[in-house]
């Protein structure tokens, strides 16, 4: 079983799967994208105080779900690439880093903009708001870490080490709206119960599921490339660089 | 122990002591990572009512009066309340039976405002089904 799973995962084995992976992930997300923006945008009604300011939020939220989500993988990629050793842990948890602070900025700045007219402010020191700034910071961090060392090895542990203490602002993260008062409104959607009109919840489900998509497909896209680099030195990828010949 | 279980305990250790850490640091932060208080909160004596501060409540029914650029509103936790004296301009949200968030501070029994945000609560609905709630509601009452 242990033997299976390593060889499973081996990069090679990643970079041969990975390509036949890559337009199961590639085309539903253009397809949910596309539905989901019709929905978002035309079939979805606007909101009864917010207008049409409301569907920021099909944006936004589904962004601020990955910023959360992709943590979480990066840190129990890392962690399993620190225990067990698997190299294939490591470059998914490397090519998280830039694709989850990406979607953090994009809910930021989505926030910003639907706090400005709702609010009345572009942002404010509130603990939902601050602890998601500091998840950038994490992402920036993990990111300037993984590059700060010569030696490849070095720098996989000490960037995972971060990604996982860095695990306790997610939960901070999630519950800060509960924990304490904020600006910041609740949840809409949660396991229990969703305070949301059904077209609008369709739209934010489509949108989910397109940045879901969107993920897998870049770090199918992204591991591939930094498989290559990583194992630069190895026979099987001199061999697909000279075609086979030697 | 094997090196591998070494460093699945090394890793588990590393949790453990983040969430010390950070549990011990909001502990300590107390109602500092509050960003508002309530009006409850602030006539029990918890807020800093020396200095500026924020207090957050819904706009009370019927209490808002408009003169010039000056608003008079009451804000309310529907168990305290505060009255509220504000210039400025407010945000679009801004209504009765809303909530809000205003920092000022307490002079004489009045809170002096010098901003006044609206808070959104996390209910999303279209105006048609809006205005039959609210039409249940009144004929409830």
């Amino acid at each position: 079983m242990w033997k299976w799973i390593q060889a499973f995962a081996s990069p090679q084995n990643f970079y041969r799967i990975s390509e036949k992976l890559i337009p199961w992930f590639l085309y539903p997300f253009i397809v949910l994208t596309l539905v989901g923006l019709y929905w978002s945008l035309s079939a979805s009604p606007a909101d009864y105080q917010q207008g049409d300011s409301v569907r920021i939020m099909y944006v936004h939220v589904p962004a601020a779900w990955m910023s959360l989500l992709i943590y979480v993988v990066m840190a129990i990629a890392g962690a399993i690439g620190l225990i067990w050793q698997i190299k294939l842990a490591n470059v998914v948890a490397s090519v998280s880093a830039p694709i989850g602070a990406a979607f953090t900025f994009l809910a930021l700045v989505t926030g910003a903009v639907w706090g400005k007219p709702m609010w009345g402010t572009w942002w404010v020191w509130d603990a939902r708001l601050t602890s998601e700034l500091i998840l950038l910071f994490l992402y920036l961090a993990y990111m300037s870490l993984n590059n700060a060392f010569d030696n490849p090895k070095t720098a996989t542990k000490a960037s995972s080490v971060l990604a996982i203490v860095g695990l306790v602002n997610i939960p901070i993260i999630y519950y800060s709206v509960e924990w304490w008062n904020s600006l910041h409104q609740g949840s809409s959607v949660s396991v229990t119960k969703v305070s949301m009109q059904i077209d609008m919840f369709i739209a934010l489900m489509l949108m989910s599921f397109a940045f879901k998509f969107l993920y897998g497909a870049l770090v199918l896209m992204r591991g591939r490339d930094e498989v290559l680099v990583r194992e630069q030195n190895s026979r099987w990828v001199k061999e697909i660089i000279t075609g086979g010949q030697r | 122990m094997t090196k591998r279980q070494n460093r699945m305990v090394l890793v588990g250790l590393l949790i453990a002591g983040a969430i010390l850490a950070v549990t011990l640091l909001l502990q300590a932060l107390g109602s500092n990572t509050n960003y508002f208080y309530s009006p409850t909160e602030v006539a029990e004596g918890k807020a800093p009512t020396g200095k500026s501060f924020r207090l957050g409540g819904l706009v009370a029914n019927g209490s808002v009066k408009r003169k010039d650029m000056t608003v008079n509103f009451d804000v309310t936790d529907n168990k305290n309340k505060f009255s509220i004296e504000y210039t400025g301009i407010l945000p679009d949200l801004f209504r009765e039976g809303q909530g809000i968030i205003t920092t000022g501070s307490l002079v004489n029994g009045t809170f002096i405002a010098t901003e006044v945000l609206a808070k959104h609560d996390e209910n999303y609905m279209p105006p048609e089904v809006a205005d039959a709630l609210e039409k249940t509601k009144q004929s409830k009452q």
